[in-house]
């Protein structure tokens, strides 16, 4: 037993350390591209301090805040799937197909309503406003799911979401064209998954979410692992269900709506991202939730560079780049499931 | 004996009659929604003016202008077209015996909407009838793709599994047809299909609208008896001799052919097809040559009253009527979804 972790422990390391790397060629990829190429050596200069003043002002003013949102907006989805989907115990779940982030834009459409700019400062309460909408959604959904018997039917869990992302995303319409048609435009590219976010600012939004609810649910693992496998063996493993699925649940909605915030709707993330981690290290949620949150970043950082240099000159917002990758795929997982 | 059969025919004349006097309230109640339409909006009319335009036309008077060009075709095609997708939502129920079907729901629309952004970006000046065959054709595409992907299942086409992936790949058609109208800057087009609406019907539209969805939904109708053995089971079905290949062939089809023709002109407009075949199955129980025509008329009252309500809520601005079916159908769909998943 002690042989198979370690092995197992040795296999997570090294994929992991493998991933990190990957995810560095990456980002590196996304940094170099754009109507200005700079070239990887060039970045590196910059980073250390020794670039030209074009080349530092294109990277820092411009480039860095949006790929970090990027990167962490990725991180917060991947994440987010994998905890959702180990306590739904349905590996269908995903903040985008469950419904969460229908409840995310309706925050966002009412933050836009009431404050008019997204500027400055007030950027940094967006994030709350799109964690209202996910958490109101997220009690729906539990509570329209629950049976009084049976618990959480995964089942039933993904029905109640379709049709209460249809219900806010009619409310959301309704609000939607009132707005004047700036706001309207930026509200329709929000909803299919477009990273707006482009100043520090959205990145400050951002990165305390990330940085508080990844270690936590990472800290958390091995009370997913448990809750994973059942109720019942869950508190026979002695972990208090209820609390601890409400924490989690709260940490998964947190994670993926303040993502959603600055990166838009983006779906099929927090699906794709926690299967591939599974295959490739095994069920273990103390080894594959960050490999999770490493593929989420992968994908969404290649998504948006593929966004913004093949299609010129209207770039395509990332959101619909992954949903092309990310609806055959799941379309093979529910056809899999018996 | 003879007693016992002659109180049988009294009780099918019983029936008939209830059935009768059914279907003449409700086409009366169709009647007097379209009346209440025309002349409740953002200019209030009287009903005398709604009776001299319809009786008594006269160009110059604005009033009756008003109901002429814009009210009528409007209301019409509220109705024609709130009938099309409800009789197509009959039509799936039965033939796949999933009590969720409904096209806006199983993606059909989706693809639809993805061919008309297509030729909204390539052909802008497209006339309506070939925009008609095209929005048909895409609706064909992803109603085969669904169908495809979710009978490749181990389980096969189980209601649950028809309903997820017409779900997904409904979103995924959305976020491509987004794609198509940022890419080629036609968002603000686009916006006003999005959103589904009645208004843009003109006369025009109805001329080939019209005949092309009544004569479906007469097909429908003539469909109906063998839908109603369909939807008992496929194998009590082929038993009583039910061809029920082509019998779902050309049900699917004909469904189709209402969804396509219907999102071409108003755009996308879910729930419908799904919760007035569920309210006309109360009515007039399991036969499916009741439930068509009585899912047309209902559908229609649905649509009519639909685009009355977005249109007086806050005049002289018209609510997206997606909305006001949406307020409908969620709690419906979450009824019936209910009912469903107690089989899990």
């Amino acid at each position: 037993m002690n042989y198979l972790l370690n092995k197992d422990n040795k296999r997570a390391f090294i994929v992991t350390t493998v991933f990190i790397f990957i995810s560095v060629i990456v980002v590196l990829l996304s940094l170099n591209t754009g109507t200005l190429k700079i070239s990887p050596l060039k970045i590196i200069q910059t980073f250390l301090g020794q670039g030209d003043f074009e080349s530092s002002t294109v990277l820092f003013d411009y480039r860095m805040p949006r790929i970090l949102i990027t990167m962490l907006a990725g991180i917060g989805l991947g994440i987010s799937g994998a905890i959702l989907q180990g306590l739904s115990r349905n590996h269908l779940a995903d903040p985008g197909i469950l419904g969460l982030h229908a409840g995310a834009a309706f925050g966002l459409i009412i933050f836009v309503t009431y404050f008019h700019s997204m500027d400055k400062n007030i950027a940094l309460f967006i994030p709350l406003f799109t964690f209202g909408g996910g958490a109101l959604t997220a009690l729906l959904i539990v509570l329209l799911a629950y049976d009084r018997y049976k618990g959480l039917l995964p089942i039933r869990l993904i029905l109640v979401g379709i049709a209460i992302s249809a219900g806010f995303s009619a409310i959301t319409l309704f609000f939607s064209l009132r707005l004047n048609e700036e706001t309207y435009s930026f509200a329709s590219r929000w909803l299919v998954g477009n990273i707006w976010g482009r100043d520090w600012i959205n990145v400050m939004a951002l990165l305390p979410w990330i940085l508080i609810l990844a270690p936590f649910t990472w800290i958390k693992s091995k009370t997913l692992n448990a809750l994973s496998l059942g109720d019942d063996i869950a508190s026979g493993l002695g972990v208090s269900v209820e609390k601890n699925r409400i924490l989690l649940l709260a940490a998964a909605v947190g994670l993926s709506c303040a993502s959603v915030a600055m990166a838009g709707g983006i779906g099929f993330i927090g699906l794709v991202a926690p299967h591939l981690a599974r295959r490739l290290v095994g069920t273990m949620y103390q080894h594959f939730l960050p490999l999770s949150g490493l593929i989420g970043l992968i994908i969404l950082v290649l998504s948006d560079t593929i966004g913004r240099s093949i299609f010129q000159p209207n770039a395509i917002p990332a959101g619909i780049v992954v949903a092309a990758i990310g609806t055959p795929y799941f379309l093979y997982l529910l056809a899999k499931t018996k | 004996m003879l007693n016992c059969f002659s109180s049988r025919i009294l009780k099918m004349n019983a029936r008939n009659y209830l059935m009768i006097a059914l279907f003449s309230s409700i086409i009366l109640g169709v009647l007097l929604c379209m009346v209440l339409a025309v002349t409740f909006g953002a200019k209030q009319l009287t009903f005398h003016t709604v009776w001299s335009a319809i009786f008594d036309y006269n160009p110059t008077v604005t009033q009756q202008q008003i109901i002429h060009e814009l009210r009528f075709p409007r209301v019409i095609g509220a109705a024609v077209i709130g009938a099309a997708f409800a009789v197509s939502g009959a039509l799936m129920q039965g033939i796949t015996r999933n009590p969720l079907a409904d096209a806006g729901i199983l993606g059909i629309n989706g693809g639809a909407m993805l061919v008309v952004a297509l030729c909204f970006a390539f052909f802008p000046s497209i006339p309506y009838s070939l925009l008609m065959v095209f929005s048909f054709v895409g609706a064909l595409i992803s109603t085969l793709l669904i169908f495809l992907i979710s009978s490749a299942a181990p389980g096969g086409l189980t209601p649950i599994k028809l309903t997820i992936s017409g779900a997904v790949v409904a979103a995924f058609l959305h976020s491509l047809s987004t794609g198509v109208a940022i890419y080629f800057n036609l968002s603000q087009d686009l916006a006003f299909w999005y959103a589904g609406g009645v208004a843009g019907i003109k006369w025009a539209h109805l001329k080939v609208l019209l005949p092309i969805i009544l004569a479906t939904i007469i097909l429908g109708i003539f469909l109906g008896r063998s839908v109603s053995l369909l939807s008992l089971g496929e194998d009590t079905a082929a038993n009583l001799g039910v061809k029920t290949n082509r019998v779902r062939l050309v049900g699917i089809i004909a469904a189709v052919i209402l969804a396509g023709v219907s999102v071409s002109a108003v755009g996308s407009i879910g729930f419908v097809g799904l919760v007035i075949p569920h309210i006309s199955r109360k009515l007039v129980g399991g036969n499916y040559q009741l439930i068509i025509p009585m899912s047309a008329l209902l559908g229609a009252i649905l649509l009519i009253l639909a685009d009355l309500g977005a249109r007086i809520v806050d005049p002289p601005r018209e609510l997206a009527i997606g909305i006001m079916t949406a307020l409908v159908g969620v709690p419906f769909f979450l009824y019936i979804a209910r009912k469903v998943g107690r089989g899990l």
